[in-house]
């Protein structure tokens, strides 16, 4: 039965670059895939778009591709990527200006654009998740991305592009598309579709599941994090898949590693909705049958709903923080009454905030008070973080955090302030017809 | 005996929703899990920083349960003020149920 190669090359954006070189050269692949978009990470793009029209995609795009080109085109490893974030046709064009300086002129570079649906929310007064309609947002809105589906990617890969460049598209999907494009699986075959999620499902973290993000000292260890592998998916054409890595790469692929990652940011395990089959993952079962080898198996699928995710990014408010720390006897004390002190300057000074916190950290900022157990803590760090309308009013809880120095408690040091714009997300779903996807061709 | 001792667990997030794995280690412990892990306790469990209602699925063949946990991130990982704002660190308070 035909097998393919599948390498997750990213977990997200920031992602390390030589575990996906080391991919690239020794992982005997067929395709290489790099999912790299988080839920806002496209209206940070287009914020950064905004101010320079040849920018807003992957700011390791080029890093990446200069790590993996040149082994990929001799190997031909095809390169599957969301990378294109909030400027996929600017991605393309990097990618073709590397390929080119790398002496790979005649590359096939796909770009698939079409997951832009502002003037769509706009034009039908779709209402989203927070309650509202895009007009009503006004100007805050930054971006309106759709989770698009396999279609246009399978036919870039068909057409015979060596690499192609999304924006927006769902993160299984990216791992789907060359498991149609191979196996030419019926876009109504439920079941295939089901397990070709599970793979991508299982993929997208990239060292999510070959031990990353696993290890807790002396219950349950995965060795040598340092030089993590990231995974390998071998699939079968009727779908069956192995989660392997490169031999000698650290980490480890268990069944306990699958099973952690199997129900990562799953919710109802029977109903995975995607934009090309509602998945099913509550009948899988996980296998280990060889080191680092492990088969997973029962992935089913149901009939796709008809309905695309959309993402809408936007100026939501600005936040301000300040942190103080308080060491040695009596150090809780101190950081407490510099809470209190910070507390009722924002009230004496007029800070207007919409929503504050006060946090000693290594005490309760993580999960709340009472959670310590005997005794008090060496060292304690004060944390006080608020919600505002402005940058400007942001700015001044940090400086009230900061003023402690001079006007606290005994002792406070490392004092650091920040105030930020929040980029927040809403959702909608809208039917796929709504969403017209184009995939150009060109060649470096 | 805390939860710890038979299970392992992670964390994941969308929107103000958290969903926390809970893994038996051997999946001979699984009907414990499915006995003790329940909606109630997981509910008063995370009473404090939770404002929603919690949900459980139950997978046998992975020796697995999930709980789904709404207005677990302080309004949204993207907007939330909390010092971890995707709750990654919930699934080590999950472990620390004592069952």
């Amino acid at each position: 039965m035909k097998t393919i190669r599948i390498g997750s090359g990213a977990g997200y954006s920031g992602d390390r670059i030589e575990p996906a070189a080391e991919l690239a050269e020794k992982g005997d692949l067929d395709y290489l895939v790099f999912e790299c978009l988080a839920e806002r990470t496209i209206a940070l793009a287009q914020q950064i778009r905004m101010k320079d029209p040849s920018a807003g995609y992957d700011p390791l795009l080029a890093a990446r591709m200069r790590a993996v080109l040149p082994i990929c085109a001799k190997s031909k490893v095809k390169i599957v990527t969301n990378m294109g974030a909030a400027n996929p046709v600017a991605a393309a064009e990097a990618t073709r200006d590397i390929a080119r300086r790398l002496g790979l002129a005649g590359l096939k570079v796909a770009v698939v654009t079409g997951d832009d649906v502002f003037a769509y929310l706009h034009d039908h007064d779709v209402v989203l998740d927070n309650g509202k309609k895009i007009a009503e947002m006004a100007d805050s809105v930054i971006s309106a991305n759709a989770y698009i589906g396999v279609a246009p990617i399978v036919e870039a890969l068909r057409e015979g592009a060596d690499v192609v460049i999304t924006g927006r598209a769902a993160d299984p999907a990216i791992f789907m598309a060359p498991l149609i494009a191979e196996f030419g699986w019926a876009m109504d075959d439920w079941t295939k579709l089901g397990r070709g999620t599970l793979v991508g499902h299982l993929l997208e973290c990239a060292g999510q599941v070959t031990g990353g993000y696993f290890a807790d000292p002396g219950v349950k260890d995965a060795p040598d994090l340092a030089r993590l592998g990231f995974p390998i998916g071998e699939v079968r054409e009727d779908g069956e898949l192995v989660v392997t890595k490169v031999a000698g790469s650290g980490g480890a692929v268990t069944a306990r590693t699958v099973r952690e990652q199997l129900l990562y940011e799953i919710h109802d395990p029977s109903a995975y909705l995607q934009p090309d089959v509602i998945a099913d993952f509550s009948e899988v079962r996980v296998e280990e049958v060889a080191p680092d080898r492990v088969r997973v198996t029962g992935g089913k699928g149901a009939p796709k709903t008809g309905l695309l995710k959309t993402s809408v990014g936007y100026v939501d408010s600005y936040v301000g923080e300040g942190q103080i720390s308080y060491a040695g006897p009596n150090a809780v004390a101190r950081a407490r009454l510099a809470l209190d002190i910070v507390r009722e300057r924002l009230a004496l000074t007029g800070v207007r905030t919409t929503e504050t916190r006060f946090d000693l950290i290594g005490i309760d900022s993580l999960h709340g008070e009472a959670r310590t157990r005997d005794g008090d803590p060496y060292e304690v760090r004060v944390r006080v973080v608020g919600r505002t309308d402005s940058l400007a009013e942001a700015r001044r809880i940090g400086g009230e955090v900061e003023t402690l120095y001079t006007n606290g408690p005994a002792a406070g040091g490392g004092a650091w302030k920040s105030a930020r714009q929040v980029v927040a997300v809403a959702s909608a779903l809208i039917p796929e017809a709504a969403v017209r996807t184009t995939v150009t061709i060109e060649e470096a | 005996m805390k939860l710890r001792e038979i299970a392992h667990s992670r964390t994941g997030d969308k929107g103000d929703t958290s969903n926390i794995s809970v893994i038996a280690y051997d999946p001979k412990d699984y009907s414990l899990l499915a006995e003790r892990v329940t909606v109630e306790r997981v509910a008063a469990h995370f009473a404090r920083i939770v404002s929603g209602p919690v949900r459980r699925y139950e997978l046998p063949n992975v020796g697995a349960l999930n709980f789904v946990i709404e207005g677990a991130l302080g309004g949204g990982v993207t907007r939330a003020l909390t010092l971890d704002a995707h709750g990654k660190s919930l699934s080590s308070l999950m472990l620390d149920l004592e069952i």
